[in-house]
């Protein structure tokens, strides 16, 4: 905060300045073979400056804290202002009057705790992977990360934002063999602290999700009912909320641009950010412009309710900023959700399958960036799964791609788990059904 | 034009490297390394029909690695002074933690390394003005190819890298890279929605790519995509012959193949290629190359991230799996020379295998005629990146522009999604090979976390049998 505001007071009359200050702190420790394979203990800093003067915009970052290279970074951001074409809704956050929650995202037995023991986390979970299952032949990686992340954001208009957030992951990749055949299962479990995480469980659900494609084949092609697991469901409400982005609206690039009122989802299905959820791993006080964050509905009930905006798309929409900036050291803030979720519903996710005679448990996707068009909605991926038949779990099944338009997939949400779970991204994963998809395989 | 063939300069003094290593290999530890970076970017972006900023980046700092039996140690910092090298050294040290202890003296060698690749007008050289002038030519083009082009965001990039290795078996290196990009991403609205057409190109070469790059005709391309697929149907659902255009289907092959011909994955039995070299893994008529030495490509280095120089390594000779992909630790475990595949996105990241430019080689059918051979299937024009799973084989890659096959024929354009097939099976499934031949568009391919710059290029091929991801029956 320090450097920030020694910063934000070099600005010049008439300009507004904006700095943000990232200091991260990494440990990871892979583990192969029961040998430590490679251990990181990596300290990064980075100054972004935002100027802002005659409704122009100019911005430079520089990975160091270096007197030199932020003077040369300040220097560089109002030189390329110099370029840009006078927008009337320019400019850096103004404080709205809106208080940070107080969230409780840092723990100090993080930053503590020996590195050995990071370490030893690593080879145990390795350990425990491989003996699950006689099938488990070896592991891609195994591994345990943490970071431990400060932030600082400073501005000519009297922001003041200071946050730190701890996390730790561990991941586990398995390789399943039998008869030739070989077959991978991710496994993991993250927290804010080392005592958060259950290396038993990682260890367990990449040696199940291994085994259990063993024997896999390529489905026919059809259109069946599918159940997204909570691991993909989060991967498809991200792109979800990718859509709702003020920014993607206003520039004519989100499929639900002129849809506000209207019905875009099934009737049960009420969307929400809230980055103030100390639950979701991307939690977080404030926003990449140092304004609190806040809980937004973006769909209540099936109906398109909000965009989320930045102080810049709010300005242009006439509405004052949802606490939505999204940004690194590296870039200017964007608009965009931080921590997705869908209310969950009452059944588990073995209940749901029960009720469907015939369709797919979904486990794995890939290719949501190739197949996915966020703009026209078309949805296509890869995708490895478990066939269900009379309400029971069948054969595993590879090899096939399930597809849609992403219109059509929330409309057709027939039912939403109660396994609400959040998971290294932004946005919560729980089981959902959808009424109709298209599979294509033989 | 001034061509800057000098090689290059040390960015870092020979003694204080040195120093730094000894520090390094101060616990006994086998092998120790410093990689020195410095750089720096700018960005344009023009977007909703304005110049909305430009941004200017600085990176520089060091990444310590040091080995000791099997465990590796990095540490990185941004401090630059001996000071900083050292207590980053000690850290990768002390996380590598070799057994013996003891002292052991580094010297290095003579700078040495092939020198970097020619840059005729170097970025930094140009004025802002000028790039900024681009983009809004390029908005202007798009926007006047048609009515319907409702949103285009075009985006000018340079890159001007220094590295400098150092290792202690003695090597002392450094490379220049140069890098420009341009893109172009239009938005194209009808009665049935919206479609988006993208188009972009990129050299490790400086600002001469635009003698040579018309930035309007590529504005125009990519509003073209878009409005073409105004009129698209839905793709169609199922295995069928799939043809992929001259420069298309690289990314093919980087995700058939490519990543499961990684030494590091191939060691771990995370690829369905482990264990098969001198194999038939492919139609005879693939010859597979990557090459980081190709000229001007997107891909292309003097050196890879380790110091060894780039060179051209033959992967798949006419269907024989001939080698894999090396960086220097997994080199070291077999008892080689790495290949040149030793890559990392920056200094705060350990080096791993990667891929450059991969490409296929030429065969001596007509393009038309292979479209003309195919009853019913789909053309892939464009492709949009993949991904794979190289244990089990399977993998996905995007069709961004595409047409059905009909009788021989082009038929109607196709709206966009993914193809997904098991590699081994595709590799051997490929049935005809054209004699045209184009670079793809410039790529990053992401592996653990990491992105590094690849190039691809195909000529237009056939694969027999892919599954099309598509809705329509």
């Amino acid at each position: 905060m320090d450097l920030a505001e020694r910063v934000v007071g070099l600005a010049v009359a008439g300009e507004q300045l904006e700095v943000v200050v990232v200091h991260e702190r990494e440990t990871e420790a892979r583990a192969y073979e029961g040998e430590v394979e490679s251990l990181t203990v990596a300290e990064s800093r980075g100054v972004g400056v935002r100027v802002v003067s005659g409704n122009r915009q100019g911005f430079a970052y520089t990975g160091t804290l270096d007197r030199d290279a932020v003077d040369e970074a300040l220097a560089e951001a109002r030189d390329n202002m110099s370029f840009a074409t006078p927008d009337e809704h320019c400019g850096v956050a103004e404080p709205d009057g809106v208080d940070a929650a107080d969230l409780d995202l840092y723990r100090v037995s993080l930053a503590d705790h020996p590195t050995d023991e990071k370490v030893a986390m690593a080879l145990e979970l390795e350990r425990l992977t491989l003996s699950v299952d006689d099938r488990i032949t070896g592991i891609e990686s195994a591994e345990y990360s943490d970071s431990i992340s400060e932030k600082a954001v400073a501005t000519t208009t009297g922001i003041r934002a200071a946050s730190r957030e701890t996390g730790c992951f561990l991941s586990a990749y398995a390789l399943a063999g039998q008869d030739g055949e070989t077959q991978t299962g991710f496994g993991f479990s993250l927290g804010r602290e080392p005592g958060d995480l259950d290396i038993e469980i990682a260890a367990r659900e990449a040696a199940e999700r291994a085994t259990r494609m063993l024997g896999s084949v390529k489905p026919p092609s059809g259109r069946l009912t599918v159940v997204l697991d909570p691991w993909v469901s989060a991967q498809f409400l991200g792109i979800v909320g990718g859509t709702l982005s003020g920014e993607m609206v206003q520039k004519g690039r989100s499929l639900f641009a002129d849809r506000l009122g209207d019905d875009v989802a099934a009737p049960g299905v009420t969307l929400i950010d809230d980055p103030t959820d100390v639950c979701a791993f991307t939690a977080s006080a404030t926003d990449g412009e140092g304004l609190a964050t806040r809980r937004n509905v973006l769909i209540a009930g099936g109906r398109l309710d909000r965009f989320v905006h930045n102080s810049q798309t709010a300005r242009r929409a006439g509405t004052v900023s949802t606490g939505s900036a999204v940004r690194g050291y590296s870039s200017t803030p964007g608009a965009g959700v931080r921590a997705v979720s869908v209310v969950p519903g009452a059944l588990s996710q073995a209940d749901l399958v029960a009720g469907i005679d015939d369709g797919i448990l979904i486990q794995g996707v890939s290719g949501l960036h190739s197949g996915v068009n966020p703009v026209s909605g078309d949805f296509s991926t890869g995708a490895e799964g478990i066939r269900i038949r009379g309400g029971e779990m069948a054969e595993p099944v590879r090899e096939f791609t399930i597809a849609s338009t992403i219109q059509r997939m929330l409309l057709d949400i027939e039912a939403i788990g109660c396994d609400l779970q959040w998971l290294p991204m932004k946005a919560a994963g729980v089981t959902l059904v959808i009424g109709e998809l298209t599979i294509s395989g033989t | 034009m001034h061509v800057d063939n000098d090689a290059a300069p040390l960015m870092l003094a020979p003694d204080v490297l040195a120093e730094t290593l000894t520090s390094a290999m101060g616990t006994g530890a086998e092998f120790a390394e410093v990689f020195v970076e410095d750089r720096r970017s700018i960005s344009a972006l023009f977007d909703d029909g304005r110049v909305e900023e430009l941004t200017s980046g600085r990176d520089r700092g060091a990444g310590l690695r040091v080995v000791a039996g099997d465990t590796t140690g990095f540490a990185h910092t941004a401090d630059l002074s001996p000071l900083g090298l050292r207590s980053a050294a000690e850290a990768a040290a002390a996380a590598a933690r070799g057994g013996g202890g003891g002292v052991r003296q580094v010297s290095l060698d003579q700078h040495t390394g092939p020198a970097p690749g020619p840059v005729g007008i170097m970025p930094g050289d140009v004025p802002k003005a000028r790039k900024v002038a681009l983009l809004e030519r390029a908005d202007a083009a798009a926007r006047g190819s048609d009515g319907a082009i409702t949103q285009v965001a075009v985006r000018y990039a340079d890159s001007h890298r220094r590295i400098q290795v150092a290792n202690s078996d003695g090597l002392l290196t450094g490379d220049r890279q140069v890098r420009t990009l341009f893109s172009v991403f239009c938005v194209a609205s009808g009665d049935m929605g919206m479609q988006t057409g993208r188009e972009s190109v990129g050299h490790t070469l400086g600002f001469e790519v635009f003698d040579e790059v018309d930035v309007e005709d590529l504005a125009r391309r990519a509003a073209g995509r878009a409005l073409l697929k105004l009129e698209a149907v839905p793709a169609p659902s199922g295995e069928m012959p799939v043809v992929i255009g001259p420069g298309g289907g690289g990314v093919l092959f980087h995700e058939a193949c490519g990543h499961g011909l990684e030494a590091d994955l191939v060691a771990k039995s995370a690829s369905v290629f482990a264990g098969r070299r001198g194999e038939v893994v492919a139609a005879p008529i693939v010859t597979l190359v990557d090459d980081g030495t190709m000229p001007g490509e997107w891909g292309r280095c003097a050196i890879d991230d380790e110091g060894r120089p780039a060179q051209r390594n033959v992967l798949i000779d006419e269907g024989v799996l001939t080698d894999y992909m090396w960086d220097h630790l997994r080199a070291c475990r077999e008892g080689r020379a790495s290949s040149g595949n030793g890559r990392r996105q920056g200094y705060r990241h350990l080096p791993m295998v990667r891929m450059t430019n991969t490409y296929l080689g030429v065969g001596d059918a007509d393009p038309d005629e292979i479209i003309a051979d195919t009853a019913h299937g789909v053309y892939v024009a464009q492709l949009g990146g993949g991904q794979v799973n190289t244990a089990t084989g399977d993998f996905v890659f995007g069709m961004t522009e595409a047409y059905m096959i009909e009788d021989g024929r082009l038929t109607n354009p196709i709206r966009d999604g993914n193809l997904i097939g098991n590699g081994p099976q595709t590799l051997l499934d490929i049935d005809v090979i054209a004699g045209d031949f184009a670079m793809g568009s410039p790529g990053t391919c992401g592996k653990d976390g990491q992105g590094v710059p690849v190039g691809d290029g195909t000529p237009t091929l056939r694969v027999a049998r892919l599954t099309v991801g598509g809705t329509a029956a």
